[in-house]
Formats: structure tokens, sequence, C-alpha cells
């Protein structure tokens, strides 16, 4: 039977026990993120790695970039993460501010007979009217301009787009409002749109399941989900009016040329990067901190984790197709830091 | 003085018992009603919250909101009519197939089938019931609509839809109104509110048929045995004596799926192809109130997110709605069986 002083004495060995387990774990300091789905993989990579060196370990929820800018306004968490900038009047009235981490790529994904892996090439405007549902057909003279040489069949276009709110979908309408005018007008870009044809599957995982069951279809996915999944990419015609075909290189050459300078609080989409060898759908995630930290031992914590990773963490982020930023930016990164941030 | 104690005691002891008897009652009576308040503090809750997170697009958009079916995140314009109306077609179809299937299946336990095997396929039917729904939603997704895509929708589209593939319009669709628009489609895509539909049925087949078969067999033997002395066939016992027995429970089991299909989340958004378009296909993609919110939630902000909250207070009042049909339904029947 329990009575109180089994009660009590139970008691005393759970408080013991449980002095035990956090006891260990209170020694190191666990730090808290929220946001962005698009840099949760590396940032897990990142976190595994920097945990073994430090002992510091890096707690973050990829529960999407909306809800990571509402957790850091709120204070619950000490970095959120967006695949979206925030704005510089916004920054400036929660007192936070806002840097780049990684670079990723997003590609246009095909499924056409006969058609392989990079063999297809588009430029924005047609890009934009495929999904706009102007052009409905593989072999309208649009498409076949672009493409001499290249045997495309009569086929139906289906178009697949993303159905939940994502980063991926930002910066591809991102890219579509700002290569074809149109599209600027009547969709517009967000994490989610008005989508004006086809289907949509959730993740990039839904996304590329249905590019791969339907015939004809056109999708985007993040680039690692296009290699993983040996979807047939696409070329794109970038700004500086050359093809290049989505890779690490291209999506190095459109970080490092986009115009960081002269963008306040690194406030800068980097779709159609004007680099001649720039990939144009070409995104990265933003980490937002508070310049003056409710939680100084966290913040100084979250401020090393992230010279760490953007420093030496390029081979991690190579290992999952993301690229790391170009040293000239991380130079500016760490500038900025100095002058914008107390830590 | 002993003697004494020995009358009065046990008086005593009753009494007090009888006393603690009453507070006892008084206070299980108190605890069991704070139980039953929970519940009801619960629903008005989030009733109530969806209400409130929901009451800026209710106040900008007003009625219009119901009778929208724009869904522009760009210009921040919101309508349900969509959502709405794929959730009602998704789970009208789901109870169209799984009321007769469950019908058959919990028949077969109770009256047909030989004993070895009632057990062992009524813990089948409930192993199904417990299957998570994500798990129905990526069978849907990886299995169903690819096989929906190349061997059910082209028979569809071209039996008895109007945009067939040869351009024939078959006889059915030329003669019967309405048919030629439901099934036609000239999208190739397997994902659609009559693959949602389907998969959803197969989701509600466990609840309804275990429902059914539990109270077929509280029919009494004696009214079966009777029936069948009299020369019925095994149809003629369970339709006109096990279903007008059991009818009221049989309603509630009907109702119970049916509850689940309206909510039903991530197994439709895996199937409904989360297109925000009115269409009048039932092969065309679609969007449903659960899978709206399960899609834009995480990412929404503002109006949108409003919106959102707006369109799952409305889901509350289609389940309320539906609720209500079955109760009034219910006390019809039994008005009628009193007569």
């Amino acid at each position: 039977m329990l009575n109180a002083s089994t009660l009590i004495r139970l008691g005393s060995i759970a408080a013991i026990a449980a002095a035990a387990v956090f006891g260990t774990a209170a020694q190191a300091t666990d730090i808290t993120g929220a946001g962005s789905s698009f840099v949760y993989p590396v940032l897990s990579k990142w976190s595994a790695s920097y945990a073994e060196k430090t002992g510091n370990k890096l707690n973050y929820q990829s529960v999407g970039s909306g809800a990571g800018i509402a957790q850091i306004k709120e204070g619950t968490i000490d970095f959120g993460a967006s695949d979206a900038p925030m704005k510089a009047e916004d920054l400036a009235k929660f007192g936070l501010g806002q840097f780049p981490v990684v670079v990723g790529g997003i590609v246009p994904v095909v499924n056409i007979t006969g058609v392989q892996a990079g063999q297809l090439k588009l430029d924005g405007a047609t890009l934009g009217d495929i999904f706009l549902g102007k052009i409905t057909n593989w072999n309208d003279p649009k498409i076949a301009a672009l493409n001499a040489g290249l045997a495309l069949p009569a086929g139906k276009i289906t178009v697949v787009h993303r159905s939940d709110g994502s980063g991926t979908s930002f910066n591809f309408t991102n890219y579509l409002s700002k290569v074809n005018p149109e599209w600027a007008d009547k969709v517009k870009f967000g994490t989610s749109v008005d989508w004006p044809s086809g289907v949509g599957g959730k993740g990039n995982e839904g996304v590329s399941q249905y590019v791969r069951q339907i015939k004809g279809s056109i999708g985007y996915v993040e680039y690692a989900y296009a290699v993983k999944n040996k979807i047939s990419w696409i070329n794109l015609k970038n700004a500086a009016g050359a093809f290049v075909a989505p890779s690490a290189e291209t999506f190095a050459a459109a970080a490092a040329t986009a115009d960081w300078a002269s963008a306040k609080d690194f406030n800068l989409i980097m779709t159609n990067a004007p680099g001649a060898n720039a990939w144009p759908i070409t995104a990265t995630t933003w980490v937002i901190l508070y310049k003056q930290p409710k939680n100084a031992e966290h913040t100084k914590v979250a401020f090393d984790f992230f010279k760490w990773a953007l420093e030496n963490g390029q081979q991690q982020a190579a290992s999952l197709d993301y690229v790391a930023l170009p040293p000239a930016l991380v130079k500016n990164i760490e500038a900025y830091w100095t002058s914008e941030f107390k830590h | 003085m002993q003697a004494n104690d020995g009358v009065t005691a046990p008086g005593m002891i009753q009494e007090q018992r009888a006393r603690r008897d009453a507070r006892d009652d008084r206070l299980f009576g108190w605890l069991l009603k704070l139980c039953a308040l929970l519940v009801l503090a619960a629903l008005l809750g989030a009733a109530g919250a969806t209400l409130w997170g929901g009451r800026e697009a209710f106040g900008h958009f007003g009625l219009g909101f119901l009778a929208s079916s724009a869904w522009d995140p760009g210009s921040d314009t919101y309508g349900a009519l969509v959502p709405v109306y794929g959730t009602l077609v998704t789970s009208a179809i789901a109870l169209l197939i799984a009321v007769p299937v469950s019908f058959g299946v919990a028949v077969y336990l109770s009256e047909v089938a030989p004993r070895w095997l009632r057990t062992p396929v009524a813990s089948a039917i409930e192993l199904l019931a417990g299957i998570p729904s994500i798990i129905y939603g990526m069978w849907g997704l990886f299995v169903f609509a690819p096989f929906f895509a190349d061997h059910i929708k082209p028979w569809l589209t071209n039996y008895l839809g109007d945009k067939p593939d040869d351009g024939k319009l078959s006889w059915v669709a030329a003669h019967v109104p309405f048919v030629g628009k439901l099934f036609g489609s000239d999208s190739p895509f397997g994902a659609s509110v009559l693959a949602a539909g389907i998969v959803l049925a197969v989701m509600i087949i466990p609840f309804i048929s275990s429902v059914m078969r539990e109270v077929f067999q509280t029919v009494p033997t004696r009214l079966k045995e009777s029936a069948y002395a009299l020369g019925s066939s095994t149809w003629e016992v369970v339709w006109d004596i096990v279903l007008p027995y059991t009818r009221s429970a049989v309603i509630g089991g009907i109702f119970l799926g049916l509850g689940r299909a309206l909510g039903e989340t991530m197994a439709v958004t895996f199937v409904l192809g989360n297109a925000m378009q009115l269409s009048p296909s039932l092969l065309d993609p679609g969007a449903s109130i659960a899978s709206t919110i399960a899609n834009q939630f995480s990412e929404a902000a503002g109006m949108q997110k409003s919106a959102l909250m707006a369109l799952a207070f409305l889901l509350f009042v289609v389940t309320f709605i539906v609720l209500l049909i079955a109760r009034l339904m219910l006390r019809r029947l039994a008005h009628k069986e009193g007569r």
C-alpha cells in the first residue's frame, strides 16, 4: 500500500533523478530557434557538429517562416528564421536585425516523354506564361523557339504547384513577378498565392510525387529534391541572357552577384540575380535576432553558432545541396553584427 | 451502560453512514457535472476562439465570405465557397459509398458468415479504424491517385463525361442532365474530389460497419428465428426485422462516420489536389476546409490567418448543422415508430 512516507520517498527519488538528468544538460547552453523549413536540414546538420565541438545544443522547430517571425516577435525563442526578409521598418519597430545564412536553389522540374534533365530550356516570361495557363501545350511555338533541335511532343501541360504556404513558393513567385509583367499584375508573389491553374501538392515531396506521376507536368522544387528523386530539371535563361543549369556554382554565382552592399538589413530577394552565370531562382533564409538581447547568454551562444556555421559550415551545406554564403558576404554580415548587435 | 451502547450504537452508525453516503453522493454528482461541463466549455471555447480569430474576416467580407469563391492571398481577398463546397461534396461521396458497403459488411458478419470467421474479420475492421489518417493519405498519394488516373478516370471521362478524349459524347452524357458536367475533365491527374471521396469512404467504413455490427448483434434471436420460421429469406430478416429494430443506432453510426469525414484533414490534403477553384466536375481538383487550413495556416498572417480561422468556425457550423439534421431525423423516426 502507498502511504505518506513511501510517497515522500518516491518523490525524493524522482527529484534526484530529475536533477541528475536535467543537471547535466543545464551545464551547456541550449538555444532555441523556430521558422523556415527550407533551412531545417542544414541547421540540424550544423547543430550536430556544433554540439560535438562545444556541447551547446540548438533546438530548432521547423514550423514555417510566418510562425518563426511571430515567435521571435513574442520573444519566446532565441532566433527566428524566415524565407522572406522582414521589412526594415518592421525590424526597427521590434528592435530586430536579420542576416542570410545559407543559399539554395529552386528548380523547375518537368515530366515530358523523351526529355532528359537539363535538355529543356525556358526563359522567365515563357515559364510565367506556362504557370499562368496561357501556354497549354508542350509544342507551343514559344517553347519551340527556345529549344531548337529538341523534339517536343504535342502534350497538354499540367502545372503542379505547392498547396501549402512556403518559402519555395515565395521565391518562385517572386521570380515570376520580376520577369513576367502579367504575373506581377495578376498573381503577385507570396508564400501562398491564388494559382491561376494546375494542381497543388503538399510540400516538396508532394510536388515531386505529382510531377513524377503526371505526364506532361511542370512543377518547382528545392534543388535537393530534384536530385534525390531524379526528376528532370530544366535550364533557365538568366538576367544576363545566358542559359544556365542549376548547380552549386550557379547558386553561388547568384549569391555573389546580388547587390548585398546596398541592401539595408540584407533586405534583398536574390531572384533574377545579374551575374553572367547566376541561377535565376536562388533563395536564402534570414536569421532574425534581437539587437538588444533579452537573454544575453543565449544570444551570445547563438552568435557563436552562426559565426562558426558561416565560417566552417560549407561542407555540411554542400553535402545537402545547399551552398555556403560567399566569403565577401560573410564579411559583410560580420561587420553588420558588430555595428548593429549588442552581444 | 453496555446494554445501552449496544442499542444506540448501530442506530448512530447507520445514521452517520446515511449522512456520509448522502454527502458522497452529492460530491459524486458535482464531479460528474464538472466532467460534463468541461466538455461543453471546451466546445464553446474552441468555437468562440475560432469566431474571435475570424472576426476580421467576417467583419471585412461580411456574408460575401460565404458566397465568394475567391481565395487570393496576393490581393488579400478571401471567400469560403470553394472549401465549404469541397468539404460537403467529398463527405457526401464518402457516405454514398461507405453506407451500403458498411451495411453489407455488418450483415455478413452478424448474419451470414460462419462463426469462426466473424471474430478475425471483426478485429481486422477495428484495426483498420485505428490506422492514422496520414497513412491513408500516403496510400492515396502514392498508390490510389496514380491508379485512379490510369484506370478509373479515363473510363469515367470517356463514358460519362462531356469532354471525352475522342470527342464523341456517350449516350449517358448526351441525354442525362448534369452527368456530363459531373464527370467531364481535361486534367490528367488522379487527385480530385472523387478520389478524395473514395479515400474518405475507405476511412469511415470501419467506423460505420463496426457500429452496425455491434447493434445488429443486439437483435433478440427469437425475433429473427420467428421470421425465419415464417419462411423469410435472410434479406427479408435483415431488412424487415434487424434494421427496424436497430434503426436509430445505425443512423447514429452513419453520422459518426460523417462527422469524421467532414473534419478529416491529412488524407484529404494529399488526394484532393488543393486547387482553389469551383468546378462542377468531380474529377477536377478541389479544396476542403480542413485541407485549406492545414496547407496555409503555418505561413499565414493578418487577414489570411483570420480568414482561415473563419473557415475553422464554419466547419463547426457545418458539423453542427449536420448533427442537428441527424437529431431531427432520429426524432421523426421515433415519432413514426411510436404512432
